[in-house]
């Protein structure tokens, strides 16, 4: 029996309801390829997914269509998935500071109070000096 | 475009949890609670990964199918402008089966099985899409309030526990906000247009009006399972929360443009609960289990696609490598 659609095109294409199915095999739909986009000059590239592709030149046509469609994009880059290594996250206290790592870190230098009190120790020392020199002027006088 | 889990698979489902590492799993179930995501290559339980792969490939499955019966319009859309849109539609829910094959993949099915099992009639997708479009008017209806329904489904899935069907899920629903401006606009049109036009839309949703109650499945059953998935966060309201969620943006959209829902008694109750008719769950299943009007039509189209597409694969395919299934 022929599937009589109302699609025009699948009228034409003269379909049988039922027939044989080849299942597909293994790589039938290739390796996948990682997607990585930047979204203006200068930014980071982000991974936004991945595609299959035969090779790095069609996945990075693929990847275009996928995932630059409509979303802002200057710049794209495939990396075969086989290709990436990466950490587990059952191992992510290996990220965990083993001791106190403050001394590589911005917010390891707080010094501020410091130079606080060395401005306030430096005024009361200057009104001490003045204090000292009016006297001195006074019983010279 | 989808709806809820249309079939779920319940057999052993506790005999495969009592099987389960108890730390793993108290462990597994304390990352849910504290809100974190599960990545692809963390510890998780057997029947969270079936289930997963289970609903993310009908998921995938539901959006190529799903692209077929408003590709029916692409040759006579009304103007070039439709035509355009409609052309960008389809493109769009091709993507994101896409999207959702590469987030099943992470759970170690294949494409090249997800497609088979498709092929087959082994896997299911959102029964609405063994209904034909008929006129362009249902078109109209389907880009509008099957990709509303998709919408209520996706956006609350998307704070899933399951990070690469979340990430595919913000992605889509991102590009489904054009699906719906573009189906509102295209009822609109009609609705406001001549009776000529009032009726082909009135009766496209008419017709719709069944599948689009369907949409989001049958009641659930409340059990022990559905609580678990609950816990888990792979089933993120029940289809009638999803269908009232529905119910309360939609309808008074839809009364506005003065279409008729054929159903007299469809109204909220006073604590917020929409009441309807029995949408026929008996039709539900019968078309899930392939007996639809367009079930034959639907997959006879993608193995035709798949067939027709096998020598362009093999032509692209001189290529020495080891499959790996995506990272994310």
């Amino acid at each position: 029996m022929k599937l009589d659609s109302l699609d025009p095109r699948i009228s034409r294409s003269d379909l049988p309801a039922e027939s044989e199915y080849v299942p597909k095999a293994g790589l039938d739909q290739w390796e996948t390829f990682e997607v990585f986009h930047q979204t203006s000059r200068g930014g980071q590239h982000v991974h936004v997914g991945s595609v299959h592709a035969p090779n790095a030149e069609l996945a990075i046509v693929f990847a275009k269509e996928q995932y630059a469609r409509r979303m802002k994009c200057v710049n794209l880059w495939v990396v075969r998935t086989s290709a990436i290594s990466a950490t587990s996250y059952d191992d992510s206290d290996m990220f965990e500071p083993a001791t106190d790592k403050s001394y590589r870190e911005a917010f390891g230098y707080k010094n501020k109070h410091i130079i606080q009190k060395f401005i306030a120790d430096q005024n009361s020392q200057n009104l001490q000096n003045s204090q000292n020199s009016a006297t001195t002027v006074n019983s010279g006088g | 475009m989808y709806g809820a889990l249309t079939v779920t698979d319940f057999d052993n489902f506790g005999k495969e949890l009592k099987d389960e590492d108890p730390e793993k799993l108290a462990e597994f179930e304390a990352k849910i609670a504290r809100g974190e995501k599960i990545e692809p290559m963390d510890w998780m339980p057997y029947m969270y990964r079936k289930q997963l792969i289970r609903m993310i490939e009908q998921h995938a499955h539901s959006e190529i199918i799903g692209a077929l019966p408003e590709g029916t319009w692409i040759t006579r859309a009304p103007g070039f402008r439709r035509k355009l849109a409609l052309m960008a539609k389809v493109q769009d829910e091709s993507g994101h089966c896409q999207l959702l094959y590469s987030a099943a993949e992470t759970l170690g099915k294949s494409r090249e099985d997800m497609i088979n099992d498709l092929i087959s009639g082994k896997s299911k997708y959102s029964n609405v899409f063994n209904y034909p479009a008929v006129t362009w008017a249902d078109t109209a209806v389907i880009a509008w309030l099957i990709d509303a329904g998709a919408i209520v489904n996706q956006t609350i899935n998307a704070k899933g526990s399951y990070g690469p069907y979340c990430r595919a899920l913000e992605r889509i629903c991102y590009e489904e906000s054009f699906h719906l401006k573009y189906g509102h606009d295209s009822v609109v049109h009609l609705a406001t247009g001549t009776p000529t036009q009032r009726k082909m839309v009135q009766e496209a949703f008419n017709r719709w009006w069944k599948p689009i109650m369907h949409f989001h499945g049958p009641p659930d059953k409340a059990s022990q399972h559905t609580e678990v998935l609950v816990r888990w966060k792979v089933k993120m309201a029940t289809n009638d929360e999803m269908r009232n969620i529905f119910l309360d943006t939609y309808v008074p959209k839809i009364k506005e443009l003065g279409l008729v829902i054929p159903d007299e008694k469809l109204h909220k109750n006073v604590d917020g609960i929409w009441e309807f008719s029995d949408p026929d769950w008996n039709e539900f299943y019968e078309v899930i289990n392939g007996n639809g009007p367009c079930n034959a039509e639907r997959l006879a189209v993608r193995r035709m696609a798949e067939e027709n597409g096998r020598w362009v694969r093999e032509a692209l395919g001189v290529y020495s490598g080891a499959y790996v299934a995506p990272l994310s």
